[in-house]
């Protein structure tokens, strides 16, 4: 079963012309690591916080997120809480500031075991100094405060706090992006052995193509509040047969060949004051034709792919094409 | 940092970083409370014993201080009277920042129409002296002093309230406070364990100030005979009496409660606005 199951999720803010998140499915496995790829506004953070029903003032939802076989958009708050203290945890982009600076790691770390699931202190501190061995620090943390430790400890500590519920889901929002490149590698490092240790499933949103290749078994490439890619990483990354995939992957520096100018995208990502009648991408798009800005592409699997999935109407245009070309 | 404390005017000038004065002003504030607390073992005399045959008398061995018109010790009353003048203050302190406080989170936290509610009738208060409004309950209950001490109190919340609504919205927008939302914890515990603990400082500060102002302002209505029933000693109290002194020529037993009064508020509003100085340096 899948542990995370999110099914044509839609929400709507207050003052925006079209949906943020528009007709979003995304599924997790057991123990799966999954990567939630798009730039800065397309929507990927929202789905990860919705995963919570974290979700921003005055939101409108449908669609089902189902975590676990219970949907959390229509839980009460007794289970909404349940669901935050037991089944699924969250790491934040920036510990510094996810982390109450004027109590001691040890308090961060037992507060929702010993309040909301009703554990004795002691049993509490057992099971927080494990979970920072786990992530490599040692009890001596519990007595630190937050400002004595670096941002890379404080990563693993904030890790050990998601751990601490015995969560079945990590939901990580960029969590390497505040930290420095060689921490970074640690830090993912260390998410992949816990999830073999504790066969969490993971779901890794991030901007970063090269970590999610690097760390996910599949791959959610999100444009403009939908998904326009889906498969098993190695194959997605190697055969993009989304134009937009294509041209993020394009986009990546690379250090074995120096090319002058990087090469960026032209355009924006459409407004969400617009609606939208096409695909999203078309006005960026080196492959748009009339029917991609009047019809939107539906999301299908690739003949001969049953795992890959793409939203484009020229998608047999890119077969046949890596990235190395 | 958005949320000013509010520093009335006049006093706010005389806080003078690094120097010695903080130092003497809360040891001047420690002293006050020490004579309070100890009054009954201190105070060489029965500071209502009347001893009309000694009156307008100048300060003597027997009488440190002189005594005032009807004979009473002068230092008795000063050192009973601080009990009175400081538990004032502090009824008023403590009642506006427990009341305060609550208003303030609940307005920030729940925000809505309970915001507006809220907001809307603590201005109203504000628009409405709190002198006045004392006046106008003791002139309903009669004397005591918890009359006074809860309209003042009133019209100390919304100084508390506005601070804590306007801290409360910038601290529930830092990513801690969602970091424990998606560890399960309720709203109410994350305002009481750490959201509140997070502003004490800056709110504790305010009170502090508010304490001597409350304290002019429990002095005044004193003087004006409300509030304090007419035997109990209180500096304001007795610097009504000692007007009868001055014009007999005797102004020690009016000028020693007016300086008690003027030297312990400006002790209690350095010491404030010194704690909401370094708050306000931790913050930057």
């Amino acid at each position: 079963m899948n542990i995370l199951d999110i099914q044509g999720l839609r929400l709507r803010l207050p003052d925006t012309a079209r949906p943020v998140l528009d007709g979003v499915d995304l599924t997790v496995g057991a123990g799966e690591t999954v990567a939630l790829v798009g730039e800065s506004g397309s929507g990927k953070t929202l789905t990860s916080r919705s995963v919570l029903r974290l979700l921003p003032a005055g939101a409108a939802t449908e669609g089902a997120v189902r975590v676990a076989g219970q949907d959390v958009l229509a839980m009460n708050p007794a289970e909404l809480r349940d669901l935050r203290t037991g089944t699924a945890a969250m790491v934040f982009q920036d510990p510094r500031s996810a982390i109450n600076p004027l109590r001691r790691i040890g308090d961060f770390l037992t507060e929702s075991l010993r309040l909301n699931a009703g554990t004795p202190e002691a049993e509490a501190t057992a099971r927080a100094t494990e979970m920072l061995e786990a992530v490599g620090l040692t009890a001596a943390a519990l007595r630190q405060y937050p400002g004595e430790l670096s941002g890379g400890m404080l990563q693993r500590v904030m890790i050990a706090a998601a751990l601490m519920g015995g969560p079945a889901l990590i939901l990580a929002d960029e969590p390497t992006t505040a930290l420095d490149v060689t921490t970074q590698a640690e830090v993912v490092a260390l998410l992949g052995d816990l999830r073999e240790r504790f066969g969490t499933g993971l779901l890794f949103v991030t901007h970063d193509l090269g970590l999610a290749a690097a760390i996910s078994d599949r791959v959610y490439v999100m444009y403009a509040g939908r998904i326009a890619e889906t498969g098993p990483a190695a194959t997605l990354f190697e055969r993009p047969r989304h134009p937009y995939t294509a041209a993020l992957l394009a986009a990546t520096p690379r250090l074995a060949a120096p090319q002058g100018r990087l090469a960026a995208i032209e355009g924006q990502p459409p407004s969400l004051q617009e609606e939208l009648t096409g695909c999203p991408f078309a006005p960026r798009c080196p492959l748009a034709t009339e029917v991609c800005t009047e019809r939107m592409p539906e999301r299908l699997p690739l003949p001969g792919d049953p795992a890959h999935w793409v939203a484009c109407h020229h998608s047999d245009r890119l077969e046949g094409r890596t990235t190395d070309e | 940092m958005t949320a000013a404390l509010v520093r009335r005017p006049g006093l706010a000038r005389i806080r003078a970083a690094g120097s010695p004065l903080y130092l003497l002003c809360l040891g001047f504030v420690g002293l006050v409370v020490l004579l309070a607390v100890l009054a009954p073992w201190l105070s060489p005399h029965d500071p209502n014993a009347v001893d009309l045959g000694n009156a307008y008398g100048g300060p003597s061995a027997d009488h440190l201080l002189g005594v005032d018109s009807a004979g009473r010790d002068t230092l008795s009353r000063l050192v009973t009277g601080a009990r009175t003048s400081l538990l004032g203050p502090l009824g008023v302190v403590v009642f506006s920042t427990l009341a305060g406080v609550a208003v303030g989170v609940a307005a920030a936290w729940r925000g809505g129409w309970l915001d507006s509610v809220l907001s809307r009738s603590t201005e109203l208060v504000f628009a409405f002296p709190g002198l006045l409004l004392a006046i106008l309950i003791v002139s309903i209950y009669g004397d005591g002093l918890l009359a006074p001490v809860l309209a003042l109190a009133v019209a100390y919340l919304p100084y508390v309230s506005r601070l804590t609504r306007s801290l409360v919205l910038a601290e529930r927008e830092r990513p801690y406070v969602e970091a424990y939302q998606v560890q399960g914890h309720s709203g109410l515990q994350i305002c009481l364990r750490h959201v509140i603990p997070n502003i004490a400082p800056v709110v504790l500060a305010q009170s502090t100030i508010n304490f001597g102002y409350a304290l002019i302002d429990l002095a005044g209505l004193s003087f004006l005979g409300l509030g304090v029933p007419a035997l109990t000693p209180d500096w304001g109290r007795m610097v009504f009496d000692g007007q009868v002194a001055i014009q007999h020529g005797y102004p020690l037993s009016a000028i020693l409660p007016c300086a008690a009064i003027v030297l312990t508020v400006v002790a209690f509003n350095v010491v404030g606005e010194r704690w909401a100085d370094q708050v306000a340096r931790r913050d930057r």
